[in-house]
């Protein structure tokens, strides 16, 4: 990116593309989990969960277990609005390998996964053959639905099984690739951990809030006239980040992706990109997928797309997600042909919605729930 | 405290676990069982919900001592 867009972008230093490759890691082994946690480095992959802590979990499930850890990056990126995995494994292949590496070392994983959308396999399999890392690394293609980059479904296809989400009741921290304690980590988050290992906490935290240091990669499109992926300073003004592409118009932007929530656009001229900010609508940075309503769209009709394509990517296990989900789709689809315009559809639509969150192995039902529900209260108004 | 977790992916509805633990468990309009994946249960059903998992078809219900979170 630019440097001459300031701010929020000041320098991109995940998508410097002049950037060196090889150069030597000075940071390695388990000290890396102190310089992790300094630095504050969150998950990039959605969840936003901080990385130290799950380093040290996975270090304590080796020693209980006494078995030799797994990590996997995760570039599976199932979200069709999100590009910023696939931008970054092309454009930065060694920085996501240079953070794979140190995963590696700060756990003492004889293994390295990389799991990758299917466009960047050749790019990043051609940087994996130009290194000499101490732990071999395999490039795997990822499955191509929405919910196959959720962990335990990288597990699964890692193992050789339908990459489908699996129950939990054993963590993949604890129990992962073929029962092996296992780090699985967004690739942004791994390229994050390649510059902390270089730059060191300090230099992390010079971008970013106090209590959200560093910058993420968004992705935007919808209604703007340069759709792309951008890298931004978490606490950047909403407004700013969404100028970064151009809007067309002051419109409704879906942040944090399919999973998401809308935020009207006098929230999005309040809001900053931050948890701590979209937290007190409802949203979250997620994985920085931002889309802009076209001005004019039904936000209504629009969400029942999305609820029925989400609907559709059901891996079709558990019961309340694959019975919950069509009916929203479908329940929402009423609502916004105007056919449900009564009260009594929206109580429906917050009755399914009650029935189908938290009651699945995984969260697909939780962020599909989510999302209808932040297009009720932006665009549920009329009653 | 004891959790009941119940595997989500295992379960085809239309169960016992419902009959057996009727304090925790309810029935949604699709037969699968009303409950969060997982569930603290008292001490006083502790018996039943050992019943429960035993005699789930499936495998899908579990007892651990963790927290539900
Ligand atoms: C339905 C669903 C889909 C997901 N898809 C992805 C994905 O494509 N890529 C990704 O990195 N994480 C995805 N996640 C999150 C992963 O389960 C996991 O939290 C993440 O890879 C951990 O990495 P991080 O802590 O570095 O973000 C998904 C989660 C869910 C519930
Ligand atoms: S909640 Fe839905 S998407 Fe997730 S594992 Fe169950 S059926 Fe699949
Ligand atoms: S008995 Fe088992 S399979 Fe049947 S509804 Fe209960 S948990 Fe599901």
């Amino acid at each position: 990116m630019t440097a001459t867009l300031d701010p929020p972008v000041r320098t991109s230093p995940l998508l410097d593309a002049t950037r060196p490759p090889l150069r030597p890691v000075p940071l390695r082994g388990a000290a890396v989990i102190a310089e992790v946690a300094a630095a504050g480095l969150t998950g990039r992959g959605g969840a936003g969960f901080p990385m130290a802590r799950k380093l040290a979990a996975v270090n304590a499930a080796v020693t209980v277990t006494g078995r030799t850890p797994v990590v996997v990056g995760n570039g599976s990126e199932g979200e069709p609005a999100s590009s910023k995995d696939r931008v970054l494994l092309t454009t930065a292949p060694h920085l996501v390998l240079d953070g794979l590496a140190v995963a590696a070392d700060a756990v003492g994983a004889d293994r390295a996964h990389l799991v990758v959308t299917p466009a960047a396999v050749a790019a990043v399999r051609a940087a994996v053959a130009q290194r000499s890392d101490r732990v071999p690394v395999d490039v795997v293609a990822a499955g191509e639905h929405f919910v196959s980059g959720e962990e335990t479904a990288v597990v699964a296809g890692l193992e050789g099984r339908r990459a489908v989400p699996g129950d939990k009741f054993r963590r993949v921290v604890e129990s992962g690739v073929h029962g092996r304690p296992t780090l699985v980590q967004n690739v942004e988050t791994l390229a994050h951990l390649g510059l902390i290992a270089r730059s060191g906490a300090a230099w992390f935290r010079s971008r970013g809030t106090a209590a959200e240091p560093g910058t993420a990669l968004v992705t935007i499109s919808g209604a703007v006239a340069r759709p792309g992926v951008f890298e931004v300073d978490h606490g950047a003004p909403l407004r700013d980040v969404v100028g970064l592409a151009g809007p067309r118009g002051e419109t409704p932007v879906l942040v944090g992706g399919f999973h998401g929530a809308w935020l009207a656009p006098h929230e999005v001229a309040g809001a900053a990109f931050c948890r701590a900010s979209l937290g007190t609508f409802g949203a979250s940075p997620g994985a920085g997928v931002l889309i802009v309503l076209p001005a004019g769209a039904s936000g209504l009709a629009e969400t029942a797309r999305i609820t029925a394509y989400l609907a559709g990517q059901s891996a079709g296990q558990c019961g309340p997600c694959v019975n919950g989900l069509p009916r929203l789709a479908a329940e929402l689809g009423r609502v916004a042909a105007g056919h449900g315009s009564r009260p009594d559809d929206r109580a429906e639509l917050y009755r399914l919605a009650g029935l189908t969150e938290g009651r699945g192995a995984c969260h697909h039902p939780d962020g599909t729930v989510r999302l209808v529900g932040s297009a009720l209260r932006v665009f549920g108004a009329r009653s | 405290m004891t959790t009941l977790h119940l595997d989500w992916t295992r379960c085809r509805g239309r169960g016992g676990c419902v009959e057996l633990l009727p304090e925790l468990i309810g029935r949604d309009e699709w037969g699968y069982p009303l409950t969060a994946t997982d569930v603290p249960v008292p001490r006083a059903l502790r018996g039943a919900a050992e019943q429960a998992v035993r005699d789930c078809p499936r495998m899908a219900l579990q007892l651990s001592p963790r927290f539900a979170e």
